[in-house]
């Protein structure tokens, strides 16, 4: 009973706190932030006190406790549809660019970074904190432990979205990529990520299993890595502690190595290891296979880990970073690709043996089809970190077409499957919905990411080619804006793709919103080529 | 009991399978892929070789130089040279010869209309855009109606030193009065200026307007753009008469220009860029199409 009021009265002292900030502050947008703050601030003081009366409502016994990883499944799917959904838009900004609306609300500049935090951040964070929350229990055969910290991180990291998506329309930004929110939204993260760091920890130290599942050294890899890369690269100070504006501890040069060993990072632990934790589960569950090597998950882990931090400086290739570290960010990067392959050997021979199921299990499919373009997005990084080669892509949409290889392909099509694997035991229903709209989900996003991919491969090229074409005087030959226009066919083409998969994910929507209302689809099973010795026409006889 | 006889084998890969398992999930104990392993050490094999050729390795005061002697800033500075070097004979010879005095066939003509399309795509399409078709403010510079004159000389001078450039002592200066603004013209009466200057471009049939316009222009208008509404270079007062219009000849845009003026700026761009491409950006202009 102590601890409900104690913390309820905490909440309401920080939710009091804030409106003193929105009262006080002359910054329009941080008075928003505080309003929103203080509001999630009395809400929770409130629902704390309410149920300051009632027993914990404690997983039924011989249940694991998957409140928080059902919240998560809902979040993640929501996310997505939101992040897929701002993403069609600023890419018909780019063919049309009339879109934009003339509002700076609207403007490609702000609704960016909020298609890509939606996307990686929120999309992809909700499903790596649910399906490690799920994992961990299950492999570690033992409850979450802090339950009620549990759910902070999951309403937390919500807030932590809210806060960076508002700030982003309303133009609050630190300008560094992927770590776009302001002082106040970083500390709010750091608490937040501290607490996902407790609970996944404390799970696993009271595992009932003698070792640590595989599945979980990634898992914890990414939560651990983020936490660190987090806090370097946001160390900013405040211009007053009440506005948005703070100015980075770094300066320079030194700032955008400390940015990119960031934003590098947060692809190679955020997009790679954990989700590579989510692989090392769901794909040998639903394979009902063995996987394929313990050993490669040994060694391709660590070298992974130990190499994949070394490799932020190939973003800044040619530019004042000096000679020696752009070498070593080219060089750590060729060397991560077996490294990074090694996933992609484990998770697909893990099908040795059951490899038919690419016929008869759409989620297999949708896994397949993630590790192929993890492959691929992990061979084309190291390709594009070679000094010559990135001469010619840097700065063009072959990067776009790369990283949307890998978001698209990797991240998204393994999220899907995970959520159609735990959607029917998280809700204990008997089945999924349907099984056939998994399929046109996947064929959907497959068309999509083939359209995406191959256009702004096509684009990223001819750009690059074009911005270094000499004629034989040794003049440039196209204007940037001849460039431009030339650019227009493809950027149609990526909005088509990035419709598809859009479309794929409204399935996906509608599949999960009836899965959880216990309904199932009268449809066809999904292998219907059965062998019929009837029907078959007998083998022509020899003549005679 | 050795280990031989408590190796369970996956039937399927004739694998061993590994003596714990999670939620379900074994593991085989595959050995590493060859190939893969193979193809790692390359690629670390690769990166120390790189590093001992490229530079690498950061010391105290600076990093290893690596064996091949490269920098950036080195690969920079001789392609730079080695560009500057191929045009050096072009460059010398157009800063030497007046821009009147080329030939307009020769070698050195096509030298300079090729680096002023080039420059011009960097500097010019901004306003004048990048088939040099101007846009609203901007002129066409693809046609033979010259504000200020077309013929090669004259173009050179307006690029050197501008439009209304101010502290450029040799910019193209007029000014038409804002006959509206200042009260010099009732709004009637511009409504009647419009009218003519409508008329005269064809634009509107005679009406009476356009008859009391016509004392109104001879009176106010005609000593810059010339008593046929022809122009004035001297002034750089446009030609009336044609259906070429650098703010508009509709009504209202005609209503506004005798309004309030209009007195567009180009800056001078001797001394923002080196005097051979001032010369070269006249040489391209001049051949766009309407050169004299």
């Amino acid at each position: 009973m102590d601890a409900y009021v104690a913390r309820s009265m905490t909440w309401l002292s920080l939710a009091i706190l804030a409106v003193f900030a929105a009262a006080v502050t002359v910054d329009p947008a941080f008075a928003v932030h505080a309003a929103i703050f203080a509001a999630a601030g009395f809400l929770a003081a409130f629902l704390s006190m309410r149920s300051a009366g009632d027993a914990p409502a404690a997983p039924k016994p011989g249940e694991y406790d998957d409140d928080v990883i059902r919240w998560g499944t809902i979040a993640t799917v929501f996310w997505g549809v939101v992040g897929f959904l701002v993403g069609l838009y600023i890419a018909l900004q780019l063919a049309f660019p009339a879109l934009n609306l003339g509002l700076e609300y609207s403007s490609f500049g702000r609704l960016r970074p909020l298609h890509t935090s939606a996307v990686i951040f929120a999309f992809g964070g909700n499903a790596l904190i649910a399906t490690s929350f799920y994992v961990v229990q299950r492999t570690c055969r033992a409850r979450l432990a802090f339950p009620g910290i549990a759910r902070f991180v999951f309403w937390g990291y919500q807030l932590f979205i809210v806060l960076a998506a508002t700030g982003y329309v309303l133009g609050v930004t630190e300008g560094k990529e992927y770590a776009e929110p302001e002082w106040y939204v970083d500390i709010w993260l750091t608490v937040v990520w501290v607490a996902y760091l407790a609970v996944f920890v404390g799970t696993l130290v009271k595992r009932h299993e003698p070792h640590i599942y595989v599945a979980n050294w990634f898992y914890l890899a990414f939560i651990v890595t983020v936490a660190m890369l987090h806090l370097v690269n946001n160390l900013s100070m405040p211009v007053t502690i009440f506005g948005t504006k703070s100015y980075s501890a770094f300066a320079g040069v030194q700032d955008a190595l400390t940015q990119w060993w960031y934003g590098h990072n947060a692809v190679g632990f955020f997009l790679t290891a954990g989700f590579l934790g989510m692989m090392y589960y769901f794909v040998p569950k639903q394979a009902e296979r063995p996987v394929y090597s313990y050993r490669l998950s040994i060694v391709h882990f660590w070298s992974l880990i130990f190499l994949y931090i070394w490799a932020g400086p190939h973003h800044l290739h040619y530019t004042a970073l000096p000679d020696w570290a752009q070498t070593l960010g080219m060089v750590f990067s060729v060397m991560l690709w077996m490294p990074s392959w090694g996933g992609m050997i484990n998770g697909l021979m893990t099908l040795s043996g059951a490899w038919d199921k690419i016929r008869t299990d759409p989620i297999i499919r949708m896994q397949v089809l993630a590790l192929a373009f993890y492959g691929m997005s992990t061979f084309e990084g190291p390709l594009m970190s070679i000094k010559s080669v990135n001469s010619l892509s840097h700065y063009t949409d072959w990067t776009i077409g790369h990283v949307h290889s890998g978001a698209l392909g990797w991240v998204g099509m393994i999220s899907f499957a995970a959520v159609y694997f735990m959607t029917p035991k998280l809700w204990k229903r008997e089945r999924l919905y349907s099984l056939r709209m998994i399929n046109w989900h996947f064929w959907c996003a497959t068309a999509g990411i083939v359209l995406y991919a191959s256009a702004m491969w096509v684009a990223g090229i001819m750009q690059g080619l074009m911005w270094r074409e000499y004629g034989q005087d040794g003049y440039l030959v196209y204007s940037f804006a001849e460039v431009v226009a030339a650019m227009h066919p493809y950027y149609l083409i990526r909005a088509a793709g990035g419709l598809l998969y859009l479309l794929g994910s409204l399935f996906m929507v509608w599949n999960i919103w009836m899965t959880i209302k216990g309904k199932v689809r009268e449809e066809a099973p999904m292998h219907d080529a059965t062998y019929n010795p009837a029907a078959d026409k007998p083998l022509v006889p020899a003549a005679a | 009991m050795s280990d031989e006889e408590t190796k369970a084998i996956d039937p399927a890969t004739g694998s061993e399978i590994k003596n714990h398992e999670w939620d379900g999930i074994r593991e085989l104990n595959t050995p590493l892929p060859r190939w893969w392993l193979w193809t790692f050490y390359a690629c670390i094999v690769f990166a120390i070789g790189y590093c001992v050729v490229y530079p690498a390795i950061p010391l105290v005061e600076n990093a290893t130089a690596g064996t091949f002697g490269w920098t950036s800033r080195g690969a920079l500075d001789k392609e730079m040279a080695a560009a500057e070097a191929g045009r050096a004979a072009t460059n010398k010879a157009l800063a030497e010869t007046p821009i009147e005095a080329i030939d307009p066939n020769s070698p050195l003509m096509r030298a300079a209309v090729e680096g002023g399309r080039a420059a011009f795509k960097v500097n010019c399409v901004q306003c004048h855009g990048s088939g040099a078709a101007g846009s609203p403010g901007y002129p066409n510079l693809n046609d033979d109606d010259w504000l200020w004159g077309g013929d090669i000389k004259t173009v050179y001078q307006t690029i050197r030193h501008g439009i209304r450039q101010p502290g450029d002592d040799l910019t193209r200066v007029s000014q038409m009065p804002a006959f509206g603004r200042d009260q010099l013209l009732t709004p009637v009466q511009i409504d009647d200026v419009v009218s003519y200057v409508r008329y005269l471009s064809k634009q509107e049939k005679p009406s009476q307007s356009a008859a009391r316009g016509k004392a109104l222009f001879a009176a106010n208008c005609a000593a810059c753009h010339g008593n046929d509404a022809k122009g004035g270079r001297q002034f750089g007062a446009p030609n009336l008469t044609d259906p070429i219009w650098l703010y508009g000849g509709s009504r209202d845009a005609l209503t506004q220009t005798v309004t309030n003026a209009r007195a567009g700026v180009m800056p001078s761009w001797e001394g923002r860029l080196d005097p051979v491409t001032v010369k070269m950006l006249a040489a391209y202009v001049h051949q766009l199409g309407g050169g004299e």
